[in-house]
């Protein structure tokens, strides 16, 4: 007998299996159309809105504690930073996360606004969305209007690249601004006046290598100065000089311990134990005679990165050379890019070594610190910041605003193109692209008036954190800029509006054009995204 | 379940535990095949086109991939069912042979499956169908060959080529510089092609992504670019006329196979043992100065000694190059790959006009470019974008660009796009479906039926009504005996694909029907899914 517990294939199914619907795995999520959209939007513009109160001279700063052990602390308000240190789940939070990475790394600066203005893009999209009208046409808008914004800005740059002059009162500004936001800005035009200085000397090159910042806690931040020479944070050997004059050095990269046999399968084996003292004795003569080429070199200074025993130490110190062991791969590449020598690691031609040149070395204090400091250095392009600072905190955050400047600064020598600040640009752009929207036919214009709008934002954000009345400043500004040739910005120290050529308010064309046409990438990619998938996390033993 | 007893009343066991499976057969596991095969369509059928939208993948790591290329959104799915990853593969495959139209396969598919189930309900036998459907695709693969048109283009005449990436491009995010795009991906595919052979080993195009500047900033370097630089940092940034040596053979002393000690008892051992050693550095550094080297490229590292040595006799060198690269770069420069010292002839290096170091941005990033090589026979696209995901989103796009240009190169047949081609398929099938008796007609016809699929989802991806637009093209199609008639997704203002410069792969759409026929007959022909339950 055969039994069928299965029902008569015949027999209608009122519900077609809708569990086999589903595809996926189990803690698989799969996010469609509208829902897809909201997550999204509100993702992103949850990350908008929290670094949205750091914006500006006025914005406020944010303490970061880590998960990690010791929950170290992080006072800041460096975009890039804070979002770096955020853990987020939400995709679309992500793609901005991103945008002000790569916003750091590419221009340094700017890395808040890029994030508020995809905020604001996608707020602004979102009511688009909502009055049903195709994300796709809001893409198209957005993107006419971008390139709309950027050819406005581009007329109004200044360039003052043939007066050196007026360049670098540019520069300052540029600093000034920039730093004006940051902690530094007690004591703007001191650093503003440091990172122009350092950034000249590179002469338009964009390495910042050859600024070394330095961090030594105690003093105030007025202490901070700007060294000519070459600051390298290591202590000098015992018994050696503690000042050169005329200075050879000789930059090394290879062991003074004691030298391995680098042929493969070597071993030392030996029967009895005078050999073993005479294996030693030749090791020890080898280690003499290697110092004693390096000597020949006719040197009087031997920095190297590896370790020095006290057996080299004592023939450095007996011939009359400061030797100093254990400089980090960074120092030593610094120090041989400063003093012009080669980086060395063998020593049987004296002849084609080059070496380096300063014309004086010597041990100075920092605080409680013992530093050598090379001074007079062959290569003019290098120099040391030394910040000082009340606590390790102000430190790391001055670091990161002068690190900003600095990189802002060294873009700005390159394109040398110029415009005001103090949401004088989103004006600019705002104008023209409210034009375009006028011009333009069908459903995009409603997509570039919310360009338009989403520019606005930018200063509104800026003069909410300063405790203006925003509304009131926003419209006297529009109405302002209605005219020709207006330079009319908000000026948030006096609390009203200000002319910015006057104030000396500028900003790095570069990196407005790079705010607004990432801002712009960022909106359309997370507007084109109609679902998500989430995949089912990967399990962890510990889920700390 | 199915349970069979002996004369006693005692169960065979057909299936071990089977309490603890769940077992769907006949009507019903159709059904659930079809639903499932439906469901990953559907997920993909709003990615088609040039209005299709993007889709947002969260892998279990966490990490975040924005995409509309089917085959990546399917990869990246996570999927559980069975017949869901027989899509997968549907969509892999093409994605495998093709490059392009993995999105289009699997959409064709899910309508294919649609309407099965439809003649299922009616009790048509499921092998029947198949058939219908293997018929039905040979009448639409024939009809794509008759109205597919020929074109010529020369090395110097490259429009046509870079119409059609255009094509492919217009449905990416990328689209807003696809013609600059298309035109890099067409002069790679020509740089390596073999025209005479009529192919394109597509393993020479190097594509390289870095974060920042602008997708505007993309370009071709003639040349491969590798992603590391001088070993040492005061070796020189820029060399002209280069002779390559290509390494694959450490800067430190030989390690034989074969195990040994060396034994130091005396102290003279100790001694020749060092003089040794310097030998070995000074003679390997020599040997590349003799051949006449002035680039070393390595795949192993370098002793500290080895690196200085090549400083001081201005040797300038790169290590760690993996080994992918260091064939592109043996390609690209004629030379030789020599795995020992003692093998290094000046014949065996290789040529390259310039070799510069490249640097991005505020960070260290650096990159070394190999340009003007002996044969440029090896290119390399380099991405820039505005951040990770837009870098990774190019690639594919550029990927999928790169394989519509050299399948043009190895066919030179188009369709039109826009659905063109698939109406007029329809209209063929429709057509020819009468000739044939029997239960194939009936699913003859729907195959007609859901190749209408296609169209009518890039109608609704970009706004318009779907049935008004597609019966409107259909009628004008037959009207007119134009297949050329496709939707007009960019609101143009016309029809008319030619005149559009719309263009797909003969190839490649031919290549679509037939999976997705193959991959729907597998599917019809499964009557029994058994599957163990969950813990």
């Amino acid at each position: 007998e055969l039994r069928d517990r299965d029902p008569p294939a015949s027999r209608p199914d009122p519900s077609p299996v809708p569990e086999m619907e589903r595809v996926l795995k189990d803690d698989a999520i799969q996010e469609k159309g509208e829902r897809a959209r909201m997550a999204s939007f509100v993702g992103a513009m949850a990350i908008a809105d929290l670094v949205k109160s750091t914006l500006g001279p006025k914005g406020m700063d944010k303490i970061l504690q880590s998960t990690g052990r010791g929950r170290s602390v992080t006072v800041t308000n460096d975009g890039a930073t804070i979002l770096k240190s955020l853990h987020i789940d939400n995709p679309a939070a992500k793609v901005l996360v991103d945008i002000s990475k790569v916003q750091d790394d590419e221009v340094g600066d700017g890395t808040t606004s890029v994030v508020v203005l995809a905020g604001e893009l996608l707020r602004e999209a979102e009511k688009l969305v909502n009055m049903k009208i195709h994300p796709m046409t809001i893409i198209a808008g957005y993107r006419m209007a971008a390139e709309c914004a950027r050819n406005a800005l581009l007329q109004k740059t200044m360039d003052n690249k043939d007066n050196t002059d007026k360049f670098r009162s540019d520069l300052m500004n540029i600093a000034m601004t920039t730093l004006s936001s940051k902690i530094l800005s007690q004591d703007k035009e001191y650093f503003a006046e440091l990172a122009v200085d350092a950034v000249l000397r590179l002469k338009g090159s964009t390495n910042l290598e050859s600024i070394q910042i330095l961090k030594k806690p105690g003093g105030s931040l007025k202490d901070s100065f700007l060294d000519e020479g070459f600051i390298l944070d290591k202590k000098i050997g015992l018994g050696q000089p503690k000042r050169i004059e005329n200075a050879n050095i000789l930059v090394a990269n290879t062991a003074m311990d004691t030298d391995k046999v680098k042929i493969y399968g070597a071993r030392v084996r030996v029967d009895s134990m005078s050999k073993v003292a005479d294996i030693e004795a030749a090791e020890k003569q080898k280690m003499r005679e290697k110092v004693e080429k390096i000597i020949g070199h006719g040197i009087n200074c031997f920095v190297n990165r590896q370790l020095i025993y006290n057996f080299p130490e004592e023939l450095f110190a007996d011939a009359g050379i400061l030797a100093v062991e254990h400089a980090d791969f960074e120092g030593i590449e610094r120090l041989a890019l400063v003093t012009g020598g080669d980086i060395a690691s063998t020593f049987d031609n004296p002849e084609s070594v080059k070496l380096g040149h300063c014309k004086l070395i010597e041990e100075i204090m920092i605080g409680e610190d013992r530093l050598i400091h090379f001074s007079g250095v062959a290569m003019g392009q290098a120099c040391t910041i030394v910040l000082r600072g009340a606590s390790e905190h102000v430190l790391d955050e001055a670091e990161r605003s002068l690190h900003d400047a600095l990189c802002v600064l060294s873009q700005t020598v390159n394109d040398t193109r110029v415009i005001f600040g103090g949401g004088w640009p989103e004006m600019v752009m705002s104008k023209e692209v409210d034009e375009l929207a006028r011009r333009t036919p069908g459903k995009k214009s409603h997509a570039i008036d919310a360009f338009s709008r989403a520019l606005q934002a930018i200063p509104t954000i800026i003069a909410d954190n300063a405790g203006l009345d925003s509304a009131e400043l926003i419209s006297q500004l529009r109405a302002e800029h209605h005219k020709e040739n207006s330079t009319v910005g908000i000026d948030v120290i006096s609390g009203g509006l200000g002319d910015m050529q006057k104030r000396g308010i500028c900003e790095a064309f570069k990196v407005k054009q790079a705010i607004v046409l990432s801002a712009t990438e960022a909106a359309e990619m997370i507007l084109r995204v109609d679902e998500i998938i989430t995949c089912a996390p990967r399990r962890r033993e510990d889920r700390m | 379940m199915a349970l069979a007893f002996d004369d006693f009343g005692r169960p065979f066991i057909i299936l071990r535990e089977q309490e603890s499976k769940s077992r769907l057969r006949g009507l019903d596991a159709h059904k659930a095949n079809v639903a499932a095969g439906k469901a990953v369509a559907r997920s993909l059928r709003t990615s088609l086109g040039p209005k299709g939208m993007d889709k947002i993948l969260q892998s279990p790591d966490g990490d975040v991939t924005i995409t509309n290329d089917g085959a990546t959104i399917l990869e990246q799915m996570d999927v559980d069912n069975q017949i869901a990853k027989l899509m997968v593969e549907l969509s892999r495959s093409q994605d495998y042979e093709i490059g392009d139209g993995t999105t289009g396969v699997v959409v064709l598919d899910g309508s294919l499956l649609e309407q099965a189930e439809k003649l299922l309900e009616r009790g048509i036998h499921p092998i029947r169908i198949a058939e219908g459907y293997e018929m039905a695709s040979k009448i639409a693969f024939d009809h794509l060959e008759h109205i597919s048109t020929r074109f010529e283009f020369t090395a110097a005449n490259i429009e046509p080529l870079v119409q059609t990436c255009m094509t492919t491009l217009s449905s990416k995010i990328v689209n807003r510089c696809k013609r600059m795009l298309a035109e890099i991906a067409v002069r790679a595919v020509l740089a390596v092609a073999d025209l005479e052979r009529k192919d394109v080993n597509l393993d020479l195009i190097k594509v390289e992504g870095k974060v920042g500047g602008k997708l505007e900033d993309t370009e071709l370097i003639y040349g491969i670019a590798v992603d590391k630089d001088m070993s040492h940092p005061q070796m020189p940034k820029r060399i002209e006329d280069a002779n390559i040596a290509i390494l694959t053979c450490p800067f430190e002393p030989p390690k034989p196979k074969t195990k040994h000690k060396v034994d130091i008892d005396t102290v003279e051992k100790f001694q020749t043992m060092r003089g040794q050693e310097q030998k070995y550095f000074d003679e390997m550094v020599q040997k590349c100065k003799d051949v006449g080297a002035t680039l070393v490229i390595c795949q192993w590292g370098f002793d500290d000694e080895a690196n200085h040595l090549l400083m001081q006799r201005n040797l300038p060198a790169v290590r760690w190059v993996g080994g992918v690269e260091l064939e592109l770069i043996a390609i690209a420069t004629g030379g030789r790959i020599v795995p020992r010292f003692q093998e290094l002839t000046p014949d065996k290096l290789g040529q390259a006009g310039l070799v510069r170091e490249k640097s991005f941005g505020t960070t260290k990033d650096r990159m070394l470019c190999i340009e003007r090589c002996a044969n440029a026979r090896a290119v390399t696209i380099f991405i820039r974008g505005g951040n990770k995901m837009m870098i990774e989103e190019a690639k594919r796009s550029i990927h999928d660009a790169l394989c519509v240009a050299r399948n043009l190169i190895r066919n030179n047949s188009i369709v039109y796009g826009g659905g063109s081609a698939e109406i007029s398929c329809s209209v063929a099938v429709e057509a020819a479906a009468d000739r044939y008796a029997g239960a194939e007609q009936y699913a003859i016809r729907s195959f007609a039926d859901a190749l209408d699929g296609i169209p009518l989802a890039l109608a609704e991806n970009s706004g318009l009504p779907p049935i008004d637009t597609l019966t409107a093209v259909k009628s004008q199609q037959i009207q007119e005996n134009n297949p050329y008639c496709g939707i007009d997704c960019n609101d143009v203002g016309t029809n008319d694909m030619r005149e559009q410069h719309v263009f797909e792969t003969l190839i490649g759409k031919q290549q679509q029907i037939l999976l997705a026929t193959q991959v729907v007959k597998m599917i019809l022909k499964i009557d029994d899914v058994i599957t163990p339950s969950e813990f």
